[in-house]
C-alpha cells in the first residue's frame, strides 16, 4: 500500500469520526444550512431589478454569501478546532510516532474539509435554486469555482496556523469563533454593508472574509463579464500564504502544557 | 545476542534544568527492560528521545541500529509506542482504530490477533468513548502492536489502573515478551518491575544509580534478612547466641542475620526443645521497594546543595 492510498484511507477514517462527532457534525454541517433556511424565510421571495427589465431572486445574492460562511466553517473553524482536540488528546503525537508521513495526514485532513465545504456549497446552491429561484452561475462558473478553491485553500491554511496560538482544546472554540464571528458580521456575509463608517470599511477590507464573500457573490451572478475578482483573490491568496508559513513554522504535534 | 537499544552518555536539558545527565544503557533484543525512578527523574525524557519525539543535547542513541532523532521511517515501522496519554480518536471503534494504524505499516499483524492479544475481542465494535479508562489503555497497547513491531516502548503503561486491570496488562506484556519482542518500559511501580522485567535500571535526578536484575539489584540477594516472631508470655529467654542480635520490634522480636538458614535452625530447635510455639514467624529480605527507596533517598540527599 503506497502513501497516497494511505492518505485516501485516512480521509475515510476522518470522515467516519467526523460524522459520528455530534459537535463537529452540527456546527459544520447543520449550522450553515440553518442560516440558509433562516435567511430564506426572512427574505424569502424578494426580487431585485439588476438591470432595466431584468429581475432576479434575492436568493441569488445570499446563497453565495452563505456559501462563503460554509467554506469558512468547514475549513477554518472545523480544522482549527478538530486539530486542537486531536493535539490535546495525544492523537497527533501518536500519528507522528507512526510511519504515516505527516503530509499524508495533513493532506487527508485538508481534503476532507474541502470536500465538506464543496458539499455545503452545492447544498446551498441547490436549495436556493429549487425553493427560492436563485439564478445559478453559468458564464461566471469558472470564476466562482476559482474563488471557491482559493478561499478553501486559504482558510484551511489559516485554520492550521491558528492552532499555534490555541493553548488547549477547551480554549479552541472560543478563540476560533472570536476570530471569525465579528468579521462575518462586517464582511457582507450575514448582512450587506450599507455605507459603513470608513474605519469599519477599512477593517473589513484588511481581513480575508469580506474579499471571499465579495468574490463569491460577484462571481455567482453577473449580467456580463467573467465575474473574475482578481484583487479579492490576491488578498485571500496572500492571507493563505501567510497562514501556510505560520503553519509550517509553528504547528505543534504535541499537547501544549 | 543482538543489541536493540544502546544509549551512551545521553544528555538533555530544558532551559537550565538538566533532565538527563549522562545516562548509558544497553538493552538486548528480546529483553524486557525497565527504567525505574521517581517522578521527574528523567524517565519520560529518556524514552521520548528513544521514540524520536525529543532531540538530545549530547551523547549517542541507537534503536535497532537507527538514530531515532532522524525520524527514519524504517525505524518507525519496527517500533511500537504507548504514550502516557491515550491518543486515539474517540469516535472510531476498536476494530476501526486498529485497522487505521495497521494501514500505516508495511507488515501489520492481523487485526483480530492484535485485538485478542490485548483482550478486547468482545469490545471490538465498541466506540472508544464507550470504553473505560483501563480498556482505552489496552487499545493504546493494541495500536502499538498493530505494525507488529520488534521493539516496544511503554511509558508507565499501568499508571491509574485498578489491580485487576493491572494484572491483565501485565499478562499481556508477558505474552509480548514471549513473542520475542524487546520491551522498554518506564515505571514507578516496584511490583510491576519485579513481575515483568528481566533487567532494571534505577534513575534518579537524571542519572543511572543502580542496574541489575530485579532480584539482585544493589546486592539485594546478599543483604541481611530479618526474622520476626512473637514470644508467648511466660516463655524463657532466647539462647545467648541469638539474644545478641535480637531486638524488640513493633510487633514482637526481630532478628537481623546474614545467614538465615543457620539462625532459623538455632531459633526453631531452641523453641521446639523448650516447647514454645513462635507466633507469626516469618523471614523477609529487603524488598525491591526498600532498595529503591534507599537508593533514591541517597541520591536526593546528595543532590541537595
Amino acid at each position: 500500500m503506497n502513501d497516497l492510498r494511505r492518505a485516501l484511507m485516512q480521509i475515510v477514517y476522518i470522515n467516519k469520526a467526523f460524522i459520528r462527532s455530534p459537535i463537529a457534525a452540527f456546527f459544520t454541517l447543520v449550522f450553515p444550512i440553518m442560516f440558509l433556511v433562516i435567511f430564506s424565510v426572512l427574505f424569502g421571495n424578494g426580487k431585485m431589478e439588476v438591470a432595466q427589465g431584468h429581475t432576479v431572486s434575492v436568493a441569488t445574492f445570499y446563497v453565495p454569501a452563505i456559501a462563503a460562511f460554509s467554506v469558512i466553517t468547514a475549513c477554518y473553524t472545523n480544522i482549527a478546532i478538530s486539530l486542537s482536540i486531536a493535539r490535546d488528546s495525544g492523537a497527533l503525537k501518536r500519528i507522528r510516532g507512526s510511519p504515516l508521513p505527516v503530509w499524508a495526514y495533513m493532506f487527508a485532513k485538508i481534503t476532507h474539509s474541502v470536500l465538506i465545504a464543496v458539499l455545503l456549497v452545492a447544498i446551498c446552491a441547490a436549495f436556493g435554486a429549487v425553493f427560492y429561484g436563485a439564478t445559478l452561475p453559468t458564464t461566471t462558473l469558472p470564476a466562482f469555482l476559482l474563488a471557491l478553491v482559493v478561499g478553501a485553500a486559504a482558510f484551511c491554511a489559516l485554520g492550521v496556523a491558528v492552532t499555534s496560538v490555541i493553548p488547549n482544546s477547551d480554549a479552541a472554540p472560543a478563540i476560533v469563533n472570536a476570530s471569525v464571528l465579528p468579521l462575518l458580521f462586517v464582511s457582507n456575509v450575514f448582512v450587506p454593508l450599507n455605507n459603513p463608517p470608513a474605519w469599519l470599511d477599512l477593517v473589513s477590507k484588511i481581513f480575508p472574509i469580506r474579499h471571499f464573500a465579495d468574490a463569491l457573490v460577484k462571481s455567482f451572478f453577473q449580467l456580463t463579464g467573467s465575474g473574475l475578482q482578481t484583487n479579492d483573490l490576491l488578498v485571500i491568496g496572500a492571507w493563505g500564504l501567510a497562514g501556510l508559513v505560520v503553519a509550517i513554522r509553528f504547528f505543534d504535534w504535541e499537547p501544549h502544557r | 545476542m543482538a543489541v536493540a537499544v544502546e544509549i551512551t552518555d545521553l544528555r538533555k536539558s530544558y532551559g537550565s534544568v538538566e533532565a538527563v545527565r549522562g545516562i548509558s544503557l544497553s538493552v538486548n533484543e528480546g529483553e524486557v527492560f525497565a527504567l525505574l525512578g521517581p517522578n521527574g527523574a528523567g524517565k519520560t525524557t529518556t524514552v521520548e528521545i528513544l521514540e524520536g519525539f525529543r532531540h538530545r543535547d549530547g551523547g549517542r542513541v541507537s534503536v535497532l541500529g537507527f538514530d531515532p532523532a532522524t525520524g527514519d521511517r524504517r525505524l518507525k515501522e519496527q517500533m511500537g509506542i504507548v504514550l502516557q496519554t491515550v491518543g486515539v480518536d474517540p469516535y472510531l471503534t476498536v476494530a476501526e482504530t486498529v485497522d487505521m494504524f495497521r494501514g500505516y505499516y508495511p507488515k501489520p499483524r492481523p487485526r483480530d490477533e492484535v485485538i485478542e492479544l490485548v483482550g478486547l475481542t468482545d469490545k471490538r465494535d465498541s466506540r472508544v468513548t464507550k470504553l473505560s479508562g483501563g480498556l482505552q489503555r489496552r487499545l493504546d497497547m493494541a495500536v502499538a502492536l498493530a505494525g507488529d513491531p520488534r521493539v516496544l516502548f511503554l511509558d508507565e503503561p499501568t499508571t491509574g489502573f485498578d489491580p485487576g486491570a493491572r494484572r491483565s496488562a501485565w499478562e499481556t506484556i508477558k505474552g509480548l515478551a514471549g513473542l520475542g519482542k524487546t520491551i522498554f518500559l518506564t515505571s514507578h511501580s516496584m511490583d510491576e518491575v519485579q513481575y515483568l522485567a528481566d533487567r532494571v535500571a534505577i534513575i534518579a535526578a537524571g542519572k543511572v544509580v543502580a542496574e541489575g536484575t530485579p532480584d539482585t539489584l544493589a546486592g539485594r540477594e546478599q543483604a541481611a534478612a530479618t526474622i520476626r516472631f512473637r514470644l508467648p508470655s511466660g516463655a524463657s529467654e532466647l539462647p545467648p547466641q541469638l539474644r545478641a542480635s535480637a531486638k524488640a520490634g513493633a510487633d514482637g522480636v526481630e532478628l537481623e542475620t546474614k545467614d538465615p538458614t543457620r539462625t532459623l535452625y538455632e531459633l526453631t530447635s531452641w523453641a521446639v526443645q523448650a516447647g514454645i510455639s513462635l507466633e507469626g514467624l516469618e523471614v523477609t529480605r529487603p524488598t525491591l521497594e526498600d532498595v529503591y527507596l534507599q537508593i533514591t533517598q541517597d541520591v536526593g540527599a546528595q543532590s541537595k546543595p
